[in-house]
């Protein structure tokens, strides 16, 4: 499909992943670290398989990938709204800035242990620092794509008598698609981390949760294989996310996919 | 001034525009200064100067994007204290929406304007062959060649059927043999169609093929400083226009109004 994916180019990464894995089996045998340490890749394959037997894996990756879609959706909507506001109204700018940007600054995973004190072991704590952290990148691309709209484009619509809501629906919008993809990959990124660390600070369910548990128990091939599970969690938010970016910006000139 | 046209379509009466110095000191900039002029139904009439007299400026109060600091712009009569739908504009910018094809593009006015589909379909089809760009309707922007996206901005800005076209140097950014096409083109439509226009430009040869008439301007503040009259037969045929001898004395007198080629006033 695409000329950057020559065969060289395949087999030559393919290669770096054979030979990571091969230094992931034997490695820690040759250099004499404990098992408990760096579990060798068989081990980890089988805690793996050990976690869907006894520790319901299934339902944990349900629990996180529902809280990661909530965390990612409401986040990027509120980033949404919050950007297009402020990138069209120099007066949201100005009163609401210093805020915004204190949220973001403070370490919004650091607020964990108290929405677990507040909200309890539910849901809500993790899908609420998910939220958080996916806000912010949503709301500065949106923002500065709004602001970087040609003005004689709307001039344009206005010459054909256009109202603000015709400005904003056929210029404004479609015209901050490309950047707001850019944030919005970020965000469903970040989404996993933030529901992971909520899942660590408290509760008995989720991937995070297992995580905790194993890492207690020091079944250390337990815990890399579901830090395994969260990373492809995150590949997959990743990837939908890429999936519809390509859908909806399909007018863009040659979107060549190279791997990002 | 030519007898064969019918009455003003566009009118400057003692027109002038100050506006705040951004950078700096703030002072008070006059970009144009008591312009008075008008244009009259189906005529063509090119505006130069030197860069920075205030040209665009005066498109803008036309298409009432910006207001005037003194004296009135009327279309067909009537002032204009708004955005005017008579009035349609064509930068040298295409101004083609990325995300549409080339028929939405040409329909974008319409569709703001309330019209409905069918009506839509049916000018835009009109409209993208007579501007020679029909085969391409369904293309994106990025696909399409600079002459070819002016083309799809030409029959977006005649789509809507506006009384006066406001033409502020659409083929400046092209080659110069696309350009040469494309206000052949642009002519026989106009004449085509019988639109009125107010066309910016700083190819000398440009403005005086294609207009009846050619308003000259001075530095800032913008003043009109001469006025004259194209005699030369077929302003729909420029190619035709280009090779008439008299088109070199036209050229010489302008060239003269706008200090061209005074060494000590060159300031580029």
């Amino acid at each position: 499909m695409n000329s950057a994916f020559t065969p060289p180019r395949i087999a030559a990464s393919l290669a770096i992943l054979l030979v990571f894995l091969a230094a992931w089996e034997w490695g820690p045998d040759l250099f004499g670290v404990e098992t408990y340490i760096i579990p060798p890749l068989s081990s980890v394959v089988e805690g793996l398989f050990e976690l869907f037997r006894t520790d319901r894996l299934w339902m944990h990756i349900g629990v996180t990938t529902f809280e990661v879609i909530l965390g990612f959706v409401l986040g990027s909507l509120l980033g949404m709204v919050g950007g297009y506001a402020l990138g069209m109204s120099v007066t949201a700018e100005v009163v609401l800035s210093p805020y915004i940007l204190a949220l973001q600054i403070a370490p919004k995973v650091a607020f964990a242990p108290l929405f677990v004190l507040w909200f309890g072991f539910g849901l809500e704590p993790r899908v609420l620092i998910a939220v958080l952290i996916v806000f912010f990148p949503v709301l500065i691309n949106v923002m500065t794509a709004v602001r970087n709209i040609d003005p004689d484009l709307i001039n344009l619509a206005r010459s054909f008598k256009a109202t603000k809501m015709q400005v904003f629906w056929k210029i404004q919008v479609p015209g901050s698609m490309p950047p707001m993809f850019a944030g919005l990959r970020i965000g469903a990124t970040l989404a996993v981390i933030g529901v992971a660390v909520g899942e660590f600070a408290g509760g008995n369910t989720g991937v995070g949760y297992l995580i905790v548990l194993t890492a207690g128990a020091a079944e250390t091939a337990k815990v890399f294989a579901a830090i395994f599970v969260l990373t492809m969690i995150g590949i997959i938010a990743y990837w939908l996310v890429i999936l519809l970016e390509n859908r909806v910006l399909h007018y863009m000139p040659s979107r060549e996919q190279r791997g990002f | 001034m030519n007898d064969a046209f019918g009455d003003v379509r566009l009118e400057f009466r003692d027109v002038t525009k100050k506006f705040q110095d951004r950078q700096g000191s703030g002072q008070t900039i006059t970009a144009v200064e008591g312009v008075t002029l008008s244009v009259r139904d189906g005529e063509v009439v090119s505006l130069i100067g030197p860069s920075g007299c205030g040209k665009s400026t005066l498109l803008n109060m036309a298409s009432g994007l910006n207001g005037s600091s003194g004296g009135e712009v009327f279309v067909d009569g009537e002032e204009v204290v708004e955005v005017n739908e008579h009035v349609a504009f064509m930068l040298q910018k295409d101004l083609l929406l990325a995300w549409r094809s080339i028929r939405e593009n040409v329909e974008l006015g319409l569709e703001i304007q309330g019209v409905d589909k069918e009506e839509r379909r049916r000018r835009s089809e009109d409209w993208l062959t007579r501007c020679k760009i029909a085969d391409f309707s369904e293309h994106f922007p990025h696909q399409l060649s600079g002459g070819m996206r002016q083309r799809a901005a030409l029959a977006r800005t005649l789509a809507t059927d506006p009384h006066v076209l406001l033409l502020d140097e659409p083929f400046s950014a092209l080659d110069a043999q696309t350009k040469m096409i494309l206000q052949q083109d642009l002519a026989r439509t106009l004449a085509d169609a019988g639109k009125t226009a107010l066309f910016i430009t700083h190819d000398l040869v440009e403005a005086v093929a294609l207009s009846d008439r050619v308003l000259v301007m001075s530095q800032r503040p913008g003043k009109i400083i001469e006025e004259i009259d194209v005699d030369i037969p077929g302003r729909d045929n420029p190619m035709e226009r280009r090779k008439d001898p008299k088109i070199g004395a036209y050229v010489a007198q302008l060239m003269s109004l706008l200090h061209v080629g005074d060494v000590e006033l060159q300031q580029v």
